[in-house]
């Protein structure tokens, strides 16, 4: 062991995996990750990988990132810029070269840098030669060379063998944070235990690379980041599909409707159906429907039959969706549907995060079709959004669309997750039958102006319902002018009436009157949070309040904005839950955006907010 | 075929039991309403209970259809009946799902969902009204209108190559495909049946004869002074024969087939025995598609072309959960939200 190590303690570190597709950086970040949540650190992680599935090897194209930002104080995001950033290829260093802090430590895979390397990252000069690193820390070392210097006596071929250098990587930073690796040894004896030689390389080199770090004296600081103080109890790691994938069927065991999901496959929204398909064991029923027209008109069908309905999309889906959501409205009959949001227009930025179809979700529709809005904040609140989501479609009997985005939905956080009896039920009732000449109404109202779910199978419930304009209470088709215009009101106050069913507005952080008030929807949670807390803390006087329901908005909203003299509204997208805002309040909000595919790193809303107080 | 007059509850009903309120919106002499008032007289025969019937509908003049049928009923949007319907059958196995649509409803706008529908094999009852034309936007060619026909869109005459949807349907490996015609009511009933009693999805190509925008279409196949020369009716086991006194036959020359007389020397041992569980000659047979212009042309079949049995999509869907809930057991929700690592903040 180096005589002289010395341990520095980080309240906060974020680390960035960068490598080539095949070079396991994704796998690398997941398994640093559970090692942090495993160890109490509070954290917020991101996976930044290529659209291409395979990218040509050693290109700028085929980078594959993950970020990790961990604490021990309380963690709102995957970070703005890393402490350490891990690049396994030239390409790798030169697309994160400006994401790295001033002074950070730069881990460096020297092999990676070979005149091949440099050529496919088009790099003309050798960073490790020139000076072109010289604000930073740069630890090189030859991962591919010491990796199969530790298999020589492995039967296994080279290209497996370098297979496993993200381990030693991974064995070094966890030397470099002073952890413990039972994790990743019992992940990979699970993996490979099958397989024993590639389990015997993996351990091997992920134990070199742990070695390496304490054996080479030129690494003289170790960190340490303690456990966090979170509220007491059980907590896992999760992804927002993930816990969308969970939040449905929690819905659907809570209301007592079976789940049936109509998808058709999408990046980012996929592996929510991924996820669904594997529940069968809870009477999950998935769909991959031919196009999205199928996925959510199959979705429709399997509502007017008393299923919990869903469907998931992103914005290309969307769009095509959007004739069937006119028909859901004029049906009124329950119908989640899920927009993961990515960059658009068209196909867009299909890997990058966007929330540019707010004004989808609110407008894109022929005719008066208002569809409530409700959005997820974080990667776990994804569950609370949905089960939400959920709740207001079968009670209210009208489709609900869910907004996240693929920031959220690729981005883990640890999640006390709660126990089925917490939950709150979902209370539900069919239709009754009717008895021999009583006549059944299908569009009778209630208080919430919701009609009566009526399925097939209910005697004396034999109904007709479809697109075309419909008379109130009996449903029967009705071109009458007056009943037109009534009909479109009646949606409308439909929805509206919602606002009686949901909470009112809380402001998040900041005081409750005063100068400025940051309002955010979505994934921007976690930035606009950890920038008006650190605000709040150098004494700005800001607050911050975050809408879960964006249609209806919650009663108080107004009076909430009215309360502050400015209010800024920061989103990823070109100004859109600004303009409803603007028209809907008659407030002179700001607007703050950004629309790169990324989300907003903390220090320009810190700055964007100062500039405002000033 | 009528086995039962009787619904499993006890309850007996009638074609009057099916008719709804609702007037009836379609134009007088439209082939429609024979094709509604064949279907309402096989309901009552099913054995099936009111409340679990369903129609769903797309868009056209054929998709008013359920308003006019009193069970349940979706007039859906346009192209998509056939996706809400895979839904519903999907969600509800139970039910008895049927399918309005017609050429440009199932064919154009929603073609991509009926070739799918088939492949999967819900079971389900489609039944595909073709009239060659669009009649609810009055008067369009349509992807079943044959070559250089003149409508309000082809004032010149159509260049498109019009869908022969019975080889359309074969292609999406449909598991029972069969035609008729709105003006044969006894066939058309007999088919409905059919299709009813075939587990898993059968495709109905009705010929039905919209009478103001695309008057007497199919006439060679409907009227009595030219129906046994053009129309072929299909019977299981049976030699193919037509001709007003059935004195023509189909012989097969190899693959090829051919016309010949029984009265000019043709045996009948020779012919063409129909045999519905062919696929080879259920291809054969649904490529007699010309035109009756044709000089040589064969006559258009009617009747079933192919029944064949697969495991429906729903069935298996059941399957599959009943699988894995007996392997793992039902599953449990706390389980489920705790997921494979957990750990314990104090």
């Amino acid at each position: 062991m180096a005589e002289q190590t010395t341990i520095t303690e980080l309240e906060e570190a974020v680390i960035k995996f960068a490598g080539d597709s095949g070079d396991g950086m994704q796998l690398t970040g997941t398994q640093f990750t559970t090692n942090a949540a495993l160890f109490g650190n509070d954290l917020g992680t991101f996976p930044d990988f290529p659209a291409e599935i395979r990218a040509p090897i050693g290109t700028v194209a085929g980078v594959s990132g993950f970020q990790l930002h961990f604490g021990s104080k309380e963690i709102f995001t995957p970070g703005d810029i890393c402490d350490v950033l891990v690049v396994m290829n030239s390409a790798a260093l030169k697309s994160n070269i400006r994401n790295i802090k001033k002074g950070g430590i730069i881990i460096a895979n020297t092999s990676g840098f070979d005149a091949k390397n440099l050529k496919l990252a088009n790099m003309t000069s050798n960073a490790m030669e020139d000076d072109s690193l010289g604000n930073y820390q740069v630890i090189k070392m030859d991962v591919t060379r010491m990796t199969r210097e530790a298999l020589t006596d492995i039967q296994l071929g080279m290209k497996e063998k370098d297979r496993c250098k993200n381990m030693f990587v991974l064995g070094f930073l966890y030397w470099m944070f002073n952890r413990e690796m039972d994790n990743t040894i019992k992940f990979l004896t699970d993996k490979f235990g099958k397989k024993p030689e590639v389990l015997e390389a993996n351990l091997r080199v992920l134990k070199a690379g742990y070695s390496y770090g304490d054996t080479t004296e030129t690494f003289t600081t170790r960190y340490k980041v303690e456990k966090a103080v979170m509220p007491a109890g059980t907590y896992r790691s999760i992804m927002g599909n993930q816990a969308t994938a969970l939040g449905l069927v929690a819905a659907s065991k809570k209301s007592g409707l079976p789940l049936f999901l109509g998808s058709y496959p999408i990046t980012p929204a996929s592996d929510i159906l991924h996820d669904l398909a594997k529940y069968k064991s809870f009477g999950v029923k998935t769909f991959q429907a031919e196009d999205e027209i199928a996925a959510i008109t199959s979705a429709i069908g399997a509502s007017f039959g008393g299923s919990l309905a869903v469907t998931t999309t992103s914005g290309p889906g969307m769009a095509l969706k959007t004739e069937a959501l006119g028909l859901a409205t004029v049906l009124e009959i329950p119908l989640v549907i899920i927009n993961v949001q990515r960059g658009g227009p068209s196909t867009g930025l299909p890997t990058k995060t966007e929330q540019a179809d707010l004004f989808q979700a609110y407008y894109g529709r022929n005719g008066e079709c208002p569809i409530p809005i409700v959005a997820a904040q974080s990667p776990s609140d994804c569950f609370n959004a949905v089960y939400e989501a959920c709740r207001i479609s079968v009670q209210h009997m009208i489709p609900v669309i869910l907004l996240t985005d693929g920031y959220i939905a690729n981005g883990a956080e640890p999640w006390r997750f709660p126990k089925e009896s917490e939950l709150e039920e979902i209370k539900i009732e069919f239709a009754k039958p009717m008895a021999e000449g009583e006549k059944f109404m299908p569009y009778a109202r209630d208080e919430k102006l919701s009609r009566p779910w009526a399925i097939p199978g209910t005697k004396g419930l034999e109904h007709r319902i479809g697109g075309l304009e419909k008379q109130n209470i009996t449903g029967n088709i009705s071109y009458e002018p007056e009943n037109h215009e009534f009909m479109v009101k009646l949606r409308e106050e439909k929805v509206e009436r919602i606002a009686n069913y949901i909470p009112e507005q809380k402001i998040d952080s900041g005081p409750s009157k005063g100068k400025l008030l940051v309002l955010g929807w979505g994934g921007t949670y976690g930035a606009l949070k950890a920038a008006v807390r650190e605000l709040n803390e150098e004494g700005f006087a800001v607050a911050h309040a975050h809408l879960r329901h964006m249609r209806p908005f919650p009663k108080n909203l107004g009076e909430v904005l009215h309360n502050y003299d400015k209010v800024l509204i920061p989103e990823i997208n070109n100004g859109q839950l600004v303009k409803i805002i603007r028209d809907k309040y008659f407030i002179d909000a700001l607007a703050y955006n950004k629309i790169q595919g990324l989300p907003f790193f903390k220090s320009e809303l810190m700055d964007k907010i100062r500039e405002i107080l000033k | 075929m009528a086995e039962t007059l009787t619904a499993t509850n006890g309850e007996v009903l009638t074609a009057k039991d099916f008719a709804t309120d609702q007037e009836i919106r379609w134009c007088p002499g439209c082939g429609d309403y024979s094709i509604l008032k064949q279907v309402h007289t096989i309901l009552p025969q099913l054995g099936l209970k009111q409340e679990d019937i369903v129609f769903i509908s797309g868009i056209g003049c054929s998709s008013r259809f359920p308003y006019y049928t009193e069970t349940f009923g979706m007039h859906s949007i346009h192209g998509r009946a056939t996706a809400v319907a895979s839904g519903l059958k999907a969600a509800r196995p139970e039910l008895s799902v049927w399918i309005v649509t017609g050429d440009g409803d199932g064919l154009s706008i929603g073609g991509n969902h009926t070739i799918h529908l088939l492949r999967r094999n819900f079971d389900m009852n489609i039944l595909l009204f073709n009239n060659e034309i669009y009649g609810l936007t009055k008067g369009q060619y349509s992807p079943t209108s044959p070559e250089n026909k003149v409508a309000k869109s082809t004032p010149f005459g159509s260049i498109d190559h019009p869908f022969n949807p019975i080889a359309l349907a074969l292609g999406a490996d449909a598991t029972f495909v069969a035609r008729s015609m709105d003006r044969d009511p006894a066939h058309l009933q007999n088919m409905l049946l059919r299709s009813y009693k075939h587990h898993g999805s059968s495709f109905l190509e009705i010929y039905q004869n919209c009478n103001i925008f695309n008057d007497m279409a199919f006439e060679s196949y409907t009227e009595k002074s030219t129906k046994k020369d053009e129309a072929l009716f299909m019977v299981q086991g049976q030699p193919l024969v037509f001709g007003a006194n059935n004195e023509k036959g189909i012989k097969l020359d190899g693959f090829k087939p051919v016309i010949v007389n029984l009265e000019e020397g043709a045996s009948k041992d020779d012919l063409w025995i129909h045999d519905e569980h062919d696929m080879v000659k259920a291809n054969i047979i649904s490529r007699f598609f010309d035109h009756v212009d044709v000089e040589g042309h064969l006559p258009r079949p009617f009747g079933v072309f192919y029944q064949t049995t697969r495991p429906t999509y729903e069935d298996m869907m059941s399957q599959q959960i009943a699988q894995v809930i007996t392997a793992k057991g039902e599953g449990k929700l706390d389980k489920l939200l705790a997921g494979s690592e957990t750990w314990v903040i104090e």
